[in-house]
């Protein structure tokens, strides 16, 4: 067995694990630090592809910045744990239906697979590109699929344009700061020295 | 916003000025003492520790009249007085000053008519234990014996000016 | 290859990593010290200058005391995230420093996307603090979590698109690369820092805010958390954030040196300055960086954690964007992109 197949069986398998204590894991904060784990097995093996540009950015992205966002919110919910558990066997029935009816339709998609001539050669294959995998991804990203690629761009425009407007309220009476009007202020727009006389006033 | 302050705020003057003063700083002199090695010179006037002196020929100096006991604003000073002896004065049995409550406002110094109870030059008179700082009149006079050359000069030093 | 030879490889590269670790952790011993010192000397003081002749020992004091102090864990704190967080911090800092080069061919693991993996390595430093302020089971340090995971995900935003820019003109990742791309005969005006002055300002500034750095340092504003994050550790547990913070702050003054000031390359490119070994230009590089860090904390006030806010996303934001869309254009009208 060899060190990459030793890893492959390592991540798989914290993988994996992580994965089910993402689901079993009765306190939510744990589930968020498993799901950072899984997303970090799932970056090694990616790594062991040899596909190292997108291994680093599901880290950068997924476990820098959307799990980061994940934990904040979970970290604010104040969870009753009793009270999460009470609809439990309420809603078993629904959501045993709707996994034996995932499972099916996984079965009949697996069950009908029918692998390419020569995918099964190739399938282990670590990929490999003469300079590298972040090159042939821009490549092929800015090139053959740069329509999808802006339309991605734009779908997510829109709903951060989206979450802005839904969420935006502009308070008539809450005073905001102007940080250059205040650092642009000069000792001549704000103060005036005025001689006073006695007993005269301003 | 005006073009000085645009360009002002573009090239971070304010910045890098305040950069430079914090330089000018840096090299600057220290003002600050290596202060178990080096001390500050401390006035004549300075409320320390407290003392109790004697007279040059070994006599303890005070007479047991409780002024400094009526004085003191924080009731930190306990006399007893022993009975008359055959020269007309008294001597204290007992002198306990406790340093917990003393706050070292030198009333007891200045009611003294006989400059027995002086507050000395010495601060560094820290303890690891309360009971420590509960001084008894051998403590005092201990002291007395030990800074009787300072409080000397402290006191001449300030003469002129009372 | 034989299972004898991957088994020297990996002993190599173990020794490698525990030569650097040890340098590393020697270097930051005496820059913590030097902090102090900066700091000291800024505001007319002595600083630290009992433990040893001026003080050199006194890290070293420190260390001895946090280790031999008692751990306490709060009765109500979350026993394995609390113990969990200072080594996370700690680890993944000291992990950045696999692919820096500290001289040329002076590198643990030469990736060829080193610079972002530096990235995503810092950007994983927030679930130390994170943890560490949730498991404390404490007010200030639960608020102070989550300040820094705003804050820390906010400004690495800004510190990615400076890489982009430095990424277009060296045409690499690879931090070794974009050090040699820097290598002309110009010296000292051949590096980035000067046709990439502004992104290099950015960097800096983003760096403070990223390594919690005064003026950013909100996640632990005295003044107004106690200790923000840390306040319910001490002894070792306390150490390892202590050590993972400032390993953070080196790891990002070298990546400054590598990406703007030319990394272990001579400031003046002939022939007595190319004779000193590239590991004390990066290192005197370093110490610059480092220097201009602890400059930043003695002269800066704290800023308002509104106005940090505005800083990364109105200000550096829109700039660093902006930025990445000139030096692309400019690359590419002037025929000057890398290949």
């Amino acid at each position: 067995m060899s060190f990459a197949a030793a890893f492959f069986y390592l991540f798989a398998a914290v993988l994996v694990g992580s994965a089910f204590m993402v689901i079993s894991s009765r306190n939510p904060v744990y589930s968020v630090l498993f799901l950072i784990l899984a997303f970090v097995n799932a970056a090694g093996l990616f790594i062991l592809l040899g596909v190292e540009f997108l291994a680093l950015i599901l880290v950068v992205v997924y476990v820098g910045a959307v799990a980061v966002l994940f934990l904040f919110v979970v970290m604010m919910l104040d969870v009753d744990f009793v009270e999460l558990r009470q609809g439990f066997l309420q809603y078993l029935p629904v959501g045993a239906i709707v996994g034996l009816i995932f499972l099916a339709e996984l079965v009949l998609v697996v069950g009908t697979w029918i692998s390419g001539p020569g995918v099964t050669v190739t399938k282990t294959a670590v990929m490999t590109y003469p300079k590298g995998n972040t090159h042939a991804i821009g490549q092929v990203l800015y090139t053959d699929y740069i329509y999808f690629f802006q339309i991605a761009g734009f779908v997510l425009l829109v709903a951060m344009i989206g979450a802005i407007v839904l969420t935006l309220r502009h308070k008539a009476n809450v005073k905001r700061q102007n940080i250059s009007a205040q650092v642009n202020r000069m000792p001549e727009d704000a103060i005036k020295v005025v001689k006073v006389r006695p007993g005269q006033g301003i | 916003m005006r073009l000085d302050q645009t360009a002002r705020a573009f090239f971070l003057t304010e910045l890098v000025s305040g950069f430079m003063l914090a330089m000018r700083y840096f090299f600057a002199p220290k003002s600050t003492i290596n202060y178990p090695f080096e001390k500050n010179p401390i006035s004549p006037r300075f409320r320390g520790e407290h003392a109790l002196r004697r007279y040059p020929n070994g006599e303890e100096r005070c007479i047991a009249c409780k002024l400094c006991e009526a004085i003191c604003p924080a009731q930190a000073i306990t006399i007893e007085a022993g009975p008359r002896r055959n020269d007309g004065t008294r001597r204290t049995t007992r002198y306990d000053i406790d340093m917990v409550k003393c706050i070292y406002c030198g009333f007891c110094q200045e009611a003294c008519p006989v400059d027995a109870i002086v507050e000395g030059p010495n601060f560094e008179f820290a303890t690891e234990t309360r009971e420590e700082l509960y001084y008894d009149k051998e403590k005092l006079l201990a002291n007395g014996d030990r800074w009787e050359r300072e409080i000397a000069r402290s006191i001449a030093a300030d003469a002129p000016y009372r | 290859m034989s299972w004898l030879d991957t088994l020297i490889h990996v002993l190599i590269i173990l020794a490698q990593s525990l030569g650097l670790l040890v340098g590393l952790l020697i270097v930051i011993a005496y820059l913590l010290l030097a902090d102090r010192k900066i700091w000291a000397a800024v505001q007319m003081r002595r600083g630290p200058n009992v433990v040893g002749p001026f003080g050199l020992f006194q890290s070293f004091a420190d260390l001895l005391k946090f280790v031999l102090k008692e751990p306490v864990i709060p009765s109500g704190a979350n026993k394995v995230a609390f113990l969990l967080a200072p080594l996370v911090t700690c680890v993944l800092a000291l992990a950045a420093w696999v692919v820096i080069p500290l001289a040329d061919g002076w590198v643990v693991a030469d990736l060829n996307l080193g610079t972002l993996y530096i990235f995503a390595i810092s950007s994983l430093g927030v679930y130390g603090i994170i943890m560490g302020g949730w498991a404390s089971n404490s007010k200030y340090p639960f608020l102070a979590a989550l300040r820094s995971a705003a804050q820390m995900v906010s400004y690495e935003v800004s510190i990615g698109f400076v890489i982009v820019t430095v990424l277009m003109c060296a045409g690499s990742l690879q931090l070794s690369k974009i050090v040699e791309a820097q290598d002309t005969s110009l010296g000292l005006f051949g590096w980035y820092w000067l046709p990439l002055l502004p992104m290099f300002v950015i960097f800096y500034v983003s760096a403070l805010a990223e390594t919690n750095r005064p003026p950013f340092d909100l996640v632990e504003a005295e003044s107004e958390l106690v200790a923000g994050f840390m306040t319910e550790y001490g002894s070792t547990p306390y150490l390892l954030f202590m050590l993972g913070e400032y390993v953070a702050i080196v790891t990002m003054c070298a990546l400054a040196t590598i990406m703007f000031l030319g990394g272990w390359l001579s400031p003046i490119p002939f022939a007595p300055f190319t004779w000193v070994p590239g590991i004390v230009w990066f290192l005197l590089k370093v110490c610059f960086m480092f220097f201009l860090f602890a400059m930043a904390k003695a002269i800066v006030p704290r800023y308002r954690y509104d106005q940090l806010m505005r800083l990364g996303w109105k200000v550096f934001l829109p700039i660093s964007l902006v930025a990445v869309i000139v030096v692309a254009s400019v690359l590419f009208f002037t025929g000057n992109a890398p290949q």
